[in-house]
């Protein structure tokens, strides 16, 4: 004798349905972009909300952005050359995040790339009369170079010391910072003021407005080569996880290092390169910047181009080729950003909007069913 | 260069991270890491300083402060906990939230006013002890007292009370206490507003009593992640963070001071005479940081000890483990 | 001894989990004061019922009565309140703490201070009446298996059940070991109390259990059957759905040279002690040694030693005649070493990676896989969809991740990836646990084929019947020793063997 009676105890009153949470098994393929565009949508809702907190017009204000950043060609122009470093950082993140390794540290490798660079131009290393093939070249190995070495550092004692990677990439942040400082106060300051000589034009990353006399159309556009570079490395990287033995590597190591260490991977060497070819990425970027925007060595470098690189690679589901466009809208978020009051409001759009990212993932991985009470026991 | 001012105001900076660690070692044996540690102090500070302009009252700026920082902390907590996302990504979520909200509010806020400082005592008998007296018991600020007696209190409720084991219990094996009925997210929530008031209250601390005022970010500068870096030096115990934090604070003093004088134990001191070697001064908590890292996680390594079990790790009920 | 008090009712129970219908209208009922075996292979649903009715989980559909009266669980804790308590396969216990603190995990008591010394009075004295010695200041992680056992048992007891569930709970222990389980399980029963014993072994069922509820594939084929009004063969039906073949064929073959010799190897644990002490063995081409011996008395550490996952602090270990003692696991695969590992989801495999990515794991730097630095997607395609056919790996396609695999076709893509390298030597740790009955065949099936087509076999299984169905020679381990070797099928002695009450004395014959 079986009878199916509901199994919960008489309550006062009953929806005729029931909101089952529950696991999913497999998400389509067209859930990630949009749960992240919903994502990116909320937090935009939600700094209005702020925005108005303090007394702000928040519509003014992104409408605003958007005409700052994307209007015409001269503010897209800029808006490209913010993307331009947000790329490399983007991508620096992207191939660290892959292998669980949680390189915060790209803000200093940035700098360090800087310095590398300047120290071509400013020791220097290439004469002041020797030609851009040359001497650009160079700064971007010397950039590479101390990025790399600036990852290498919280690399080494990950691997070896099992030393937490985020705490120290962070503090090798604050590091950098002030190692850079001391260079640019102590040893090349221009006349006491918080910045090297301007750089020769041989150091400088050709740009859209040396052609104007060929093409009237890029008058006064700053759009560097470090964009093409950019767009270079993120294919680089792209091949590398996604088509060599390499990335492979570094795909299994970040779902499950036991697995990797159990199929005879070295997981040591591995995750020094990883953090090594961040931190040269990271430095990269902060070449490109220098020769490419700056065009000196001076102390604000970076408005925090470390931090928004891991966004973006979230953002982008650290995909590189992703991570473009995702840089493209991030640069203009920055340039606009600068004229908007108060100042802290693109960082804290950045924070929410990173917020509701993870918080939206959850829907990737659970799903909403509504059980109407008629078919509680049917099958799924 | 006086060695006993160095330490007593190591002391007091020192409680600030104090706070913070011990609010993170909270949180972090329950299994939550809470990396938004940064974002919390400097809303803390934020909160603290302006409800203090507004009210003149510090003590209800504290609670302000903590409360703020609770709250949002809770924040992570729903999505690592509930979300069960990764409670890395969420912790710099949080932190970059922290440091937004701190921003846009607080703007225009150093220029809103002045503050009375939080009371200053110096305790009657003990201050006259030789060489202690004058370093922990002589004008310090009313939190660097709190501080002296939280040390103890959280070190003995972690591990002498019943709420304590099971806090240990939730950090170290969930299943474990879910199966005894231990309401394990619920733990985990309380826990981290715990870690987050804390955070609250050390920033409150600093715009408060140590360095009160508001100056944006540089207000903390850092200290939030020094004070996670501490958390595995002092192997999740708060007399090692007591420890860690106030050397620490006194290695902040020292840097400060040493730039002072034109001697060095009878040499010419060379940071008077290059100002610009500051900035090595400035690397200094830094790198000590990580070297206290090294030493902490080598130590780990050798007794096999460590974090606790679970820390990091979404709890869910009824995976099927094989 | 059968008294008609009914203690616990389970009507038209249904739990669905993702994918699959766990509880199918289940009905199950408790007597007061019997031993209840649920039988069913690996999945048919058993510890999901239990769970239900200790509340772990709540059902879709069904009700469940204790003492007549409708109950409705949230939580364990509410279970545990009305006398019902669960042990699970893997214990719920906190390592760092110690026995005591333990059985008070989750109570109300003490208030708030903990003062230990009167508590551990209690906890030894409750250990006396029910024969189950513990040291209540101990440290869990101190402790042996059989003795986490027993905590595991006190705490229960502690609180007071009069229902106690138990997970396969003869998985972890010796044959004695065994015995005195059963023992303290019928003083219980004799006391009054109801025990539930969750298994899927035939034997240990119909030798302790009074009454008997068989599952198969989320419903009951067999509802409070007296054990002694049936037979094992029945129960192996019911169990099954077709007739069980207790016997595999295994070809006897002459062998060939050593490819395994371990000389006096030596090696610790993770946390440092001793896992090894001297271990020498050979393995044969051809040939199945299998390692009989309860967990965490070396067999892991020496597969790791073997394949290169653990340092040997001394001794040799030859592959072929080459020392590849303290080389990489890198170097053993090389050398041709399979390794199928005891823990499939966390060692084995990656579980957010396709079928495809896992199976070439260990194959993907070498032609035609690897095409200079890149990876050859197709040919590693190709690969996956010939192993799929192969191995009979039932999934929607190779680009499936392996989390959504069940565990016998995981051990399948495990399998196909070892086997497939054509290895020399194989080492298998318990490569059957956890799957039914259909896939433990299969698999036993492919080891022989490996053995019979040259690959010496090293096997370490938890079930001594299975050692006894594919070992050509049995190694008994204890306490990092080889305390025995021998070809007869003597469980008793291997029994007391593997607990250390007997050593085979050195210069024995193998």
């Amino acid at each position: 004798m079986t009878t199916t009676t509901p199994t919960l105890p008489n309550r006062r009153f009953s929806l005729p349905f029931v909101i089952k949470v529950e696991p999913r098994l497999d998400a389509p393929a067209w859930l990630g972009p949009v749960v992240s565009l919903g994502a990116i949508a909320v937090a935009l809702l939600l700094g209005a909300v702020v925005l108005k907190l303090v007394g702000g017009n928040p519509w003014a204000a992104y409408a605003h952005i958007a005409k700052a950043a994307f209007g015409d060609i001269g503010v897209f122009s800029d808006t490209l050359v913010k993307a331009t470093p947000l790329m490399m950082v983007g991508l620096a993140c992207s191939i660290a995040f892959r292998m669980k390794l949680w390189n915060i540290g790209a803000e200093g490798q940035f700098y360090m790339g800087a310095l590398g660079a300047s120290m071509v131009v400013l020791i220097p290393i290439a004469p002041e009369t020797a030609p851009g093939w040359i001497t650009l070249p160079l700064m971007l190995i010397a950039g590479m170079a101390f990025g790399a070495g600036w990852g290498f550092i919280p690399g080494w004692l990950k691997a070896k010391l099992k030393v937490n990677e985020i705490i120290t990439t962070l503090m090798m942040n604050y590091i950098a910072v002030a190692f850079v400082n001391f260079f640019v106060f102590a040893v090349w300051s221009e006349g006491g003021f918080q910045m090297s000589k301007t750089f020769q034009r041989a150091a400088w990353l050709p740009r859209l407005a040396d052609f104007a006399t060929e093409i009237k159309l890029f008058r006064g556009l700053t759009t560097h080569a470090g964009l093409l570079i950019g767009i270079a490395a993120a294919a680089v990287i792209w091949y590398i996880l996604y088509r060599s033995l390499w990335g492979y590597e570094i795909r299994l190591i970040g779902d499950n290092p036991r697995a990797a260490q159990y199929a005879g991977l070295n997981i040591t060497r591995n995750t020094v390169l990883v953090m090594m070819t961040s931190g040269a990425l990271a430095g990269l970027a902060g070449m490109s910047e220098i020769a490419g925007a700056v065009h000196r060595l001076q102390t604000s470098i970076s408005p925090g181009y470390g931090f928004t690189g891991i966004i973006i690679a979230w953002l982008a589901k650290l995909n590189p080729l992703v991570v473009i466009p995702v840089s493209i809208l991030f640069g203009g978020l920055i340039l606009a950003g600068r004229e908007i009051q108060p100042s802290g409001v693109p960082r804290l759009i950045q924070g929410i909007i990173l917020f509701m990212l993870i918080a939206s993932d959850v829907l990737m991985r659970y799903r909403v069913r509504i059980a109407w009470n008629a078919d509680a026991g049917a099958d799924v | 260069m006086d060695p006993i001012i160095i330490l007593q105001a190591g002391v007091a900076s020192g409680t600030v991270l104090l706070f913070a660690t011990i609010g993170a070692i909270f949180s972090e044996r329950a299994g939550v890491l809470n990396l938004g540690v940064e974002g919390m102090m400097l809303i803390g500070a934020m909160s603290a300083f302006s409800v203090t302009v507004a009210t003149g009252n510090g003590g209800l700026g504290l609670l302000a402060a903590m409360f703020v920082a609770g709250l949002l902390s809770l924040l992570h907590g729903l999505v690592s906990i509930h979300f069960q996302a990764d409670q890395v990504v969420s912790g710099l979520a949080l932190t970059f939230l922290g440091v937004g909200l701190s921003l846009v509010f607080g703007e225009g806020l150093s220029k809103a006013g002045t503050i009375t400082l939080l009371p200053v005592y110096t305790v009657p008998v003990l201050s006259a002890i030789p060489f202690i007296g004058p370093i922990l018991f002589t004008k310090q600020s009313v939190m660097v007292y709190i501080g002296y007696a939280l040390v103890p209190l959280a070190w003995f409720f972690i591990n002498y009370t019943r709420p304590g084991m099971h806090l240990r219990a939730v950090g170290e094996n969930p299943t474990a206490a879910d199966a005894m009925g231990i309401n394990v997210y619920r733990l985990r929530y309380t826990y981290v507003f715990v870690g987050g008031t804390l955070a609250g209250l050390a920033g409150g601390t600093i715009s408060l009593a140590i360095s009160p005022g508001w100056f944006s970010e540089l207000t903390t500068s850092g200290q939030g992640w020094i004070a996670v870096g501490l958390v595995i030096f002092a192997q999740w115990d708060p007399w090692r963070a007591a420890f860690g934090s106030y050397t620490f604070g006194a290695l902040r003093r020292t840097i400060l001071d040493i730039q002072g004088p034109t001697t060095l134990f009878g040499f010419a001191n060379p940071f008077y005479y290059n100002p610009y070697w500051g900035f090595f001064l400035q690397m200094l908590p830094y790198a000590f940081t990580i070297i206290v890292l090294i030493i902490g996680s080598r130590e780990a390594l050798r007794k096999r000890l460590g974090a606790p079990a679970a820390l990091g790790v979404p709890y869910v009920r009824g995976e099927r483990g094989h | 001894m059968a008294t008609s008090r009914t203690a616990v009712e389970m009507r038209g129970i249904v739990k669905r989990f993702p994918g699959v219908l766990a509880n199918d209208h289940v009905d199950f009922d408790l007597r007061a004061g019997e031993i209840h075996a649920l039988l069913g292979e690996n999945g048919a649903g058993k510890s999901t019922l239990m769970s239900v009715l200790a509340g772990l989980y709540k059902p879709e559909a069904g009700i469940t009565l204790v003492r007549g009266e409708p109950v409705s669980f949230n939580s364990p804790r509410d279970a545990i309140a009305r006398g019902l308590g669960m042990i699970h396969q893997h214990f719920t216990l906190v390592p760092s703490q110690t026995v005591t603190e333990n059985i008070l995990l989750g109570l109300d008591e003490p208030r708030f201070l903990m003062r230990l010394s009167a508590y551990d009075r209690r906890m030894a004295e409750l250990g006396e009446r029910f024969g189950l010695k513990v040291s209540p200041q101990a440290k869990i992680w101190q402790l042996s298996v059989g003795e986490q056992q027993r905590v595991e048992v006190l705490k229960m007891l502690y609180r007071g059940v009069q229902v106690l569930i138990m997970d396969e709970p003869t998985a972890v222990l010796a044959p004695q070991e065994i015995e005195e389980l059963f023992k303290t399980l019928r003083a219980m029963a004799s006391e009054g109390k109801s025990i539930v014993f969750i298994s899927h072994k035939l034997q240990e069922v119909t030798a302790i259990a009074d009454r008997v509820t068989v599952l198969r594939r989320g419903k009951a084929t067999a509802a409070g059957l007296k054990t002694s009004e049936t037979s094992r063969a029945e129960l192996a039906k019911l169990m099954v759905g077709r007739e069980v073949l207790f016997h595999l064929d295994k070809k006897p073959h002459a062998f060939g040279e050593v490819v395994l010799k371990l000389e006096d190897v030596r090696a610790q644990n993770d946390k440092g002690l001793p896992a090894l002490r001297g271990v020498s063995l050979t393995v044969r081409s051809g040939e199945v040694v299998g390692i009989a011996a309860i967990a965490g008395n070396g067999q892991s550490e020496l597969a790791e030693v073997i394949t290169g996952l653990r340092r040997a602090t001394a001794g040799r270990v030859l592959v072929s005649g080459e020392d590849v003692t303290n080389h990489s696991a890198a170097l053993a695969i090389q050398k041709g070493v399979a390794h199928v590992p005891e823990d499939r989801t966390h060692v084995g495999s990656a579980p957010n990676l396709s079928i495809t990515d896992n199976v070439i794991m260990k194959s993907y730097r070498h032609a035609p896989l690897a095409r200079g630095w890149s990876l050859n997607r197709l040919a590693a395609r190709q690969k996956a969809e010939e192993l799929k056919e192969e191995y009979s790996i039932l999934a929607p396609s190779v680009d499936t991740s392996v989390r959504l695999l069940s565990g016998g076709n995981l051990q399948r893509v495990i399998l196909a990836r070892e086997l497939s390298a054509k290895p020399k030597l194989l080492i298998a740790m318990q490569p059957t646990r956890g799957l039914d009955v259909g896939a433990i065949e299969g698999v036993q099936r492919l080891l022989l084929t490996q053995c019979e087509a040259g690959a010496a076999v090293l096997l370490s299984s938890e079930e001594l019947e299975e050692i006894f169905a594919l070992s050509d020679r049995i190694i008994v381990m204890y306490e990092g020793e080889v305390v025995g070797e021998l070809t007869e099928h003597d469980a008793e002695t291997i029994g007391l063997m593997m607990t250390g009450a007997k050593r085979q004395t050195p210069g024995s014959p193998a």
